[in-house]
């Protein structure tokens, strides 16, 4: 049922570059390992055994932005957090994508006062954004597929973007 | 009152000039700002008050006169006994003596007062701002600094807020 059925004798396989460079972006896309507020907690419970993000190539948190690929903004930011949170995108190597997850990080949430950035868009470009307060490790999941279908159908023009 | 603190409590009526206000067994000494500093170390040392618990500050804008309150909370561990020390402060810049003198973990709450009040202390040995950025203007627990929020978006108004927000480029 694999692809060696398909290969016949040749030992060689025929694909688009595009289809082969996007197939290994999103097939192990490594988040970083932050959190800041309650939905980091739902972030760990998504990572942990019963909904197990290692089925999408995700098993590592890498704890530093050089290894990683995702940025999941899981919590409120505050204005004090914003030029770390910044610092901390402008150091993961591209291709980076980016999720605000929850509430807070999408727009302000509840926190519509001075001390809280009003949507963590404000200082990194944000790929998906995730509803909830905080969302379920499903609503998660379902932002990463919804951005896995993204990288999926990206085109080569599109990767010189930075 | 307790018992215990009576002879405490007159003794700071008698010396410092303070006015004794009691709410629910809570007895609160309300004390000149000139004063605060000599009624603190008379606590200290004569009455066993060895905790400064907490220190914080009440605005009571629009009143200008006296318009915050900063609390001493003190805590004798020794007799079981707690007090709490009010000392009105008139004026929009209020200026008091540090107490890090007497107590030394006043220092960051006496920070904290200053990034959220703007309540100077003299001789204070490092006082910069604690929970805000240092670049931060203005004071926001005060009750006249504007909450800055966002303007809520609405079907009506959605595109015209939307123009005005900040949104990162890649």
């Amino acid at each position: 049922m694999g692809i060696e059925q398909k290969l016949g004798n040749m030992g060689v396989v025929t694909t688009t570059l595009e289809q082969a460079v996007n197939w290994s972006r999103f097939r192990a896309m490594w988040p970083m390992l932050f959190g800041l507020a309650c939905c980091a907690i739902e972030m760990m419970a998504a990572q942990a055994s019963s909904y197990d993000l290692s089925r999408f190539g995700m098993e590592l948190m890498r704890a530093s932005p050089r290894q990683s690929d995702l940025m999941i903004v899981a919590g409120r930011v505050s204005r004090k957090m914003a030029p770390v949170l910044r610092r901390l995108y402008d150091q993961m190597p591209e291709p980076k994508w980016v999720i605000a997850m929850g509430d807070c990080a999408s727009c302000g949430g509840v926190f519509n006062n001075y001390a809280i950035l009003q949507g963590v868009d404000e200082v990194v470009p944000v790929d998906v954004y995730v509803a909830g307060c905080p969302p379920r490790p499903e609503a998660l999941i379902h932002g990463i597929v919804t951005l896995h279908e993204k990288v999926r159908g990206e085109k080569v023009k599109q990767w010189a973007k930075a | 009152m307790n018992k215990k603190l009576q002879p405490i409590v007159q003794a700071l009526q008698k010396d410092l000039d303070a006015q004794v206000d009691e709410f629910r067994d809570e007895v609160h000494v309300s004390v000149a700002p000139e004063h605060i500093l000599v009624a603190c170390q008379m606590l200290r040392d004569k009455f066993d008050f060895e905790l400064l618990s907490t220190l914080t500050a009440v605005d009571y804008w629009p009143e200008e006169n006296p318009r915050f309150h900063v609390i001493y909370q003190l805590t004798s561990v020794s007799r079981g006994l707690s007090l709490m020390l009010r000392v009105p402060l008139a004026g929009m810049m209020p200026v008091l003596p540090t107490m890090t003198v007497v107590y030394q973990n006043a220092n960051w709450r006496e920070r904290e007062l200053w990034d959220m009040f703007g309540i100077r202390f003299t001789g204070h040995p490092d006082l910069r701002r604690i929970l805000m950025p240092s670049d931060w203007e203005g004071y926001p627990l005060r009750k006249d600094y504007p909450l800055g929020y966002e303007e809520p978006q609405f079907t009506f108004n959605f595109e015209e807020i939307d123009l005005r927000k900040p949104y990162a480029k890649g």
